[in-house]
C-alpha cells in the first residue's frame, strides 16, 4: 500500500451560512488531503462542520443560505469549486460518491432497490438492460446481500437497516469511483451491524483500491479504519496525523479530552471524563483559539491569538502551542 | 457437529431478510375494502365509464344502434318505458329494443340514446380537462417547490414582458412598433450573450447592475400567478372565453383545464417543499442525477397522492362545469347531445314531461357524487393522518 499521490486536496476551504443577519462560519478555513488508496477520517463533535465540508466537496451546499467564500478543492488536478453544474454532475457518483448517515431516508421509498442501483449506474454509463441487471446483481453480491436477484425487486421498507446501508454502499460503488465520502455511515445502526459495515468498507477499499474519506464522531470506529485522522473543532482542524500519533500521543487538549471520554475496560468503575461546555455557535465564535473557553490548559494569550499549526513529529500537527511546546517554538 | 456450528456462524454474519407484514398494495386494498362509500363511488365510476365507451360505439356511425338524432314528431314526449306506436312509424324509425327506455323529448328523439351520447362528452371533458390542469399544476408546482429559492433577474422579467407586448402589438396590427420592440429584445439577448465583458464604462456598469438585480424569487412569481388566477370568478371567465371562441367541445376542455390548475399547483408545491429536504434527494444529487430527473422521476411519485385525490374531485367539477355551460347554451353545439343541453331542453316541459329534466339531472348528481366519494375515500387511504384507527 502506497499513499503518496494526493487524490483530493482541500485548501483553506471556508463555507459560511447567512442566517437572519448573522453569519455562521460553519467551515472556517480547513485544509486536508486524501491520498490514493488511503482512508482518512474527519473526527469531531456534532455541529463542528464535518458534514458541511463533505457536502461542499461535492458542491451540494444549498446556495441561498450557504456560500463557499474562499479556498479550493483540487480533485485529480481540477478545482471542483470553479466547475459548473454540468461538469459537477459528471464528477458526482462517477468519480466521487457519497454514503449518507441515515440509510432509512436516503433511499427513495417508491422505487425498488434494483431501480435505484440501476439508475446510479445508468446515469454515467449507458449499458443494455440485461447487462445492467447482471451488474446490479454483482454489486449486491459484492456488498454481501444474500439472494440479490430477489432483493433487487424489493422496496426499501422491506429491508433491514444494515441491508439498506449495504444498498447505499452498492449505489456509491456503482460507477467505480476513485473516492467515497462516507458521512457517519454507521451512526444509525446498532453495534453488531456497525462492525459488519466497517469490515465491508475496509474489504471493498482494499479490493477496489479506492480512497475513503470517513466522517465520524466515533473514535472507536476511527481507530479501526483510518490511516490518517483530522480532528475538527468549530470549523477548523485542530490536530492531524497518523492514527497512531493521534491515539497514542495526542497533542491538542481537545483531542486528549475526546480520548479521555472514551469508555474502556481499564477505566472500569471510574467516572467517565467529559469536556465541559459545548461547541460554540458557529455565528458567535470566541476570539483567539475557539477551544479556549472549555480548555483546562488555557492561558491568557489563548484568548487573543489564533493558534497556528505546530509541527510535533513527521506528519503530526496540532493547533496548540501551549500544552506541549513544539520544536522551535518561541514564546 | 462442529462443522454445523461453523456454518451457522457464517450464515448469521449476514442478517436475515425481513419480510414485511403487508406490502403497500395489500394495505391499500384492506383499507379501501373498509371504505364502503369509496367502493360504491368506484363501482358507479366503472359503470359510467363502461356506459360512455359502449355509448360511443352504439350511437355513432351512419346507422347507429341507438340513434340520438332520429326525429319522430308523432312520438314526442312519450314517458319512460313506453312502447312505440309501430303503425305510425317507418321501419327505420323504430327504436332499438322496441321500447323508449327513458322516454322521448319534444322532437320525439330517444332520450336514452341521447344520454348515452352525452355520457361520452362528459367523460372526455372530465378527463381531458383534468389531464390538462394536472399537467400544468404538476409542472408549475414542481418548479415552484424545487427551484423556489432561486431568483429571477430584473432584465429577464422586463425581456419577457417586452416580448409579450411585442407579440400583442403585432397581433392587434401595430406591426411596425411591435417589430421594433421585438428587434430591440433580440438585440439585448445577443448583447448579453456575446458582449458580456466588452464594455467597462461606468454608466453602463451602473445600468447593468440595476438590470441584474434579483427581482422576485421563482416561488413568489408562480404562487402570485396562482393567487391572481384564483381571484377570477372562473365560471364567468369560462363563459367569456367560450363566447369569444368558436363553440366546440375541445375549446371547452382546454378552457376548463386552463382555469383549474391552481389547486394542484399548491398541493404539489407543498409536497415538494418537504420532499426536497429529504435525504434521498441529497443522495440522488450526490450520484450526479440532473435536477429535472430528480424533480419528475424521484420526487414526483412521492408527491402524487394528493394530486390523485384533487384530480378525482376535479373530474367531478369539470363534468359539472360542462353541464352548466351546455345548460346555458355555451357548450357543445346543439345537434350533439350532452347532459347539460338535454336538461336545458327539458326545462320548458318540466310539468308535462318531468323525465326530461330529472333523468339528466339525477345522472349528473350520481356521477359527480360518485367521483367525490371515491376521491375522498382515496384521500383517507393515502393520507395516514386522516386515517381512522382500526
Amino acid at each position: 500500500m502506497t499513499h503518496d499521490k494526493p487524490l483530493l486536496c482541500v485548501d483553506n476551504l471556508k463555507v459560511y451560512f447567512q442566517n437572519n443577519g448573522a453569519r455562521a462560519r460553519a467551515v472556517d478555513g480547513i485544509s486536508f488531503e486524501v491520498r490514493e488508496n488511503e482512508t482518512v477520517c474527519l473526527v469531531g463533535e456534532s455541529g463542528c462542520g464535518k458534514t458541511v465540508s463533505a457536502l461542499s466537496i461535492l458542491g451540494l451546499i444549498p446556495t441561498p443560505p450557504g456560500e463557499i467564500v474562499d479556498g479550493q478543492v483540487i480533485f485529480s488536478g481540477q478545482n471542483l469549486i470553479k466547475l459548473d453544474e454540468k461538469a459537477m454532475q459528471k464528477i458526482r457518483g462517477n468519480h466521487i460518491s457519497m454514503v449518507f448517515q441515515e440509510p432509512l431516508t436516503s433511499l427513495n421509498p417508491v422505487f425498488t432497490i434494483g431501480d435505484q442501483i440501476g439508475e446510479a449506474v445508468y446515469t454515467h454509463k449507458q449499458i443494455e438492460p440485461e447487462a445492467l441487471f447482471q451488474y446490479c446483481v454483482q454489486l449486491l453480491n459484492d456488498v454481501g446481500i444474500p439472494s440479490p436477484e430477489q432483493r433487487l425487486k424489493d422496496y426499501p421498507h422491506q429491508l433491514s437497516g444494515g441491508q439498506r446501508q449495504r444498498v447505499m454502499i452498492a449505489m456509491a460503488l456503482a460507477c467505480d469511483p476513485d473516492l467515497i465520502i462516507a458521512d457517519e455511515p454507521t451512526t444509525a445502526l446498532d453495534v453488531t451491524v456497525q462492525a459488519q459495515i466497517i469490515a465491508l468498507l475496509r474489504s471493498i477499499q482494499k479490493k477496489r483500491s479506492m480512497s475513503v474519506l470517513y466522517i465520524s464522531h466515533d473514535l472507536g470506529v476511527v481507530s479501526a479504519i483510518a490511516n490518517r485522522v483530522y480532528v475538527m473543532y468549530a470549523g477548523i482542524i485542530v490536530e492531524q496525523g497518523h492514527t497512531d500519533q493521534i491515539f497514542r500521543t495526542a497533542r491538542h487538549p481537545y483531542t486528549q479530552g475526546l480520548l479521555a471520554s472514551l469508555p474502556s475496560l481499564s477505566k472500569r468503575g471510574k467516572r467517565l471524563h467529559s469536556i465541559p461546555g459545548s461547541v460554540p455557535n458557529p455565528a458567535y465564535k470566541p476570539t483567539g483559539c475557539p477551544f479556549h473557553p472549555r480548555c483546562s490548559h488555557a492561558i491568557l494569550s489563548c484568548r487573543e491569538e489564533f493558534p497556528e499549526m505546530c509541527d510535533y513529529s513527521k506528519g503530526h500537527q496540532a493547533r496548540c502551542p501551549v500544552l506541549f511546546k513544539p520544536k522551535g517554538y518561541k514564546g | 457437529m462442529n462443522m454445523e456450528k461453523k456454518d451457522f456462524l457464517k450464515d448469521s454474519y449476514i442478517e436475515p431478510p425481513l419480510a414485511p407484514k403487508q406490502t403497500q398494495m395489500q394495505e391499500f386494498r384492506r383499507l379501501f375494502g373498509q371504505n364502503r362509500l369509496a367502493i360504491l363511488g368506484l363501482f358507479i365510476f366503472i359503470l359510467f365509464f363502461f356506459c360512455a365507451v359502449t355509448g360511443l360505439f352504439l350511437t355513432s356511425g351512419s346507422r347507429p344502434f341507438f340513434d340520438p338524432a332520429m326525429v319522430r314528431l308523432q312520438e314526442k314526449l312519450r314517458p319512460p318505458l313506453a312502447k312505440p306506436h309501430l303503425d305510425s312509424l317507418q321501419p327505420e324509425e323504430v327504436p332499438a329494443l322496441n321500447v323508449y327506455l327513458m322516454g322521448t323529448d319534444d322532437l320525439g328523439r330517444d332520450v336514452f340514446a341521447r344520454m348515452l351520447q352525452g355520457a361520452w362528452v362528459s367523460l372526455t371533458v372530465g378527463f381531458v380537462a383534468v389531464g390538462i390542469s394536472v399537467l400544468i399544476g404538476i409542472f408549475m408546482g414542481g418548479i415552484a417547490g424545487y427551484f423556489g429559492q432561486h431568483y429571477i433577474r430584473l432584465d429577464h422579467i422586463l425581456l419577457t414582458l417586452a416580448l409579450i407586448l411585442a407579440a400583442g402589438l403585432i397581433i392587434v396590427k401595430f406591426a411596425f412598433i411591435g417589430t421594433m420592440i421585438l428587434l430591440l429584445c433580440l438585440a439585448y439577448i445577443f448583447y448579453s450573450l456575446f458582449a458580456r465583458h466588452a464594455s467597462t464604462k461606468k454608466e453602463t456598469l451602473v445600468l447593468k447592475t440595476m438590470l441584474h438585480i434579483n427581482a422576485v424569487s421563482v416561488d413568489t412569481l408562480i404562487m402570485r400567478i396562482v393567487d391572481i388566477m384564483l381571484c377570477f370568478p372562473s365560471f364567468f371567465l369560462i363563459l367569456t372565453v367560450v363566447a369569444l371562441l368558436p363553440a366546440s367541445i375541445y375549446n371547452i376542455m382546454i378552457v376548463i383545464g386552463l382555469t383549474s390548475w391552481m389547486g394542484t399547483t399548491r398541493f404539489v408545491r407543498a409536497e415538494f417543499l418537504s420532499l426536497r429536504e429529504q435525504d434521498f434527494v441529497a443522495a440522488a444529487k450526490a450520484l450526479g442525477i440532473s435536477n429535472f430527473r430528480i424533480i419528475f422521476r424521484h420526487i414526483m411519485p412521492n408527491a402524487v397522492a394528493p394530486v390523485l385525490v384533487s384530480a378525482t374531485i376535479g373530474i367531478a367539477s369539470a363534468i359539472l362545469t360542462e353541464a352548466g355551460l351546455s345548460f346555458l347554451g355555451f357548450g357543445v353545439p346543439p345537434p350533439h347531445a350532452t347532459w347539460g343541453n338535454i336538461l336545458s331542453n327539458g326545462k320548458n316541459f318540466i310539468f308535462d314531461a318531468p323525465w326530461l329534466t330529472f333523468i339528466p339531472g339525477i345522472t349528473i348528481l350520481i356521477v359527480v357524487l360518485s367521483f367525490n366519494l371515491f376521491g375522498e375515500g382515496l384521500r383517507d387511504i393515502l393520507n395516514p393522518k386522516l386515517r381512522e384507527r382500526h
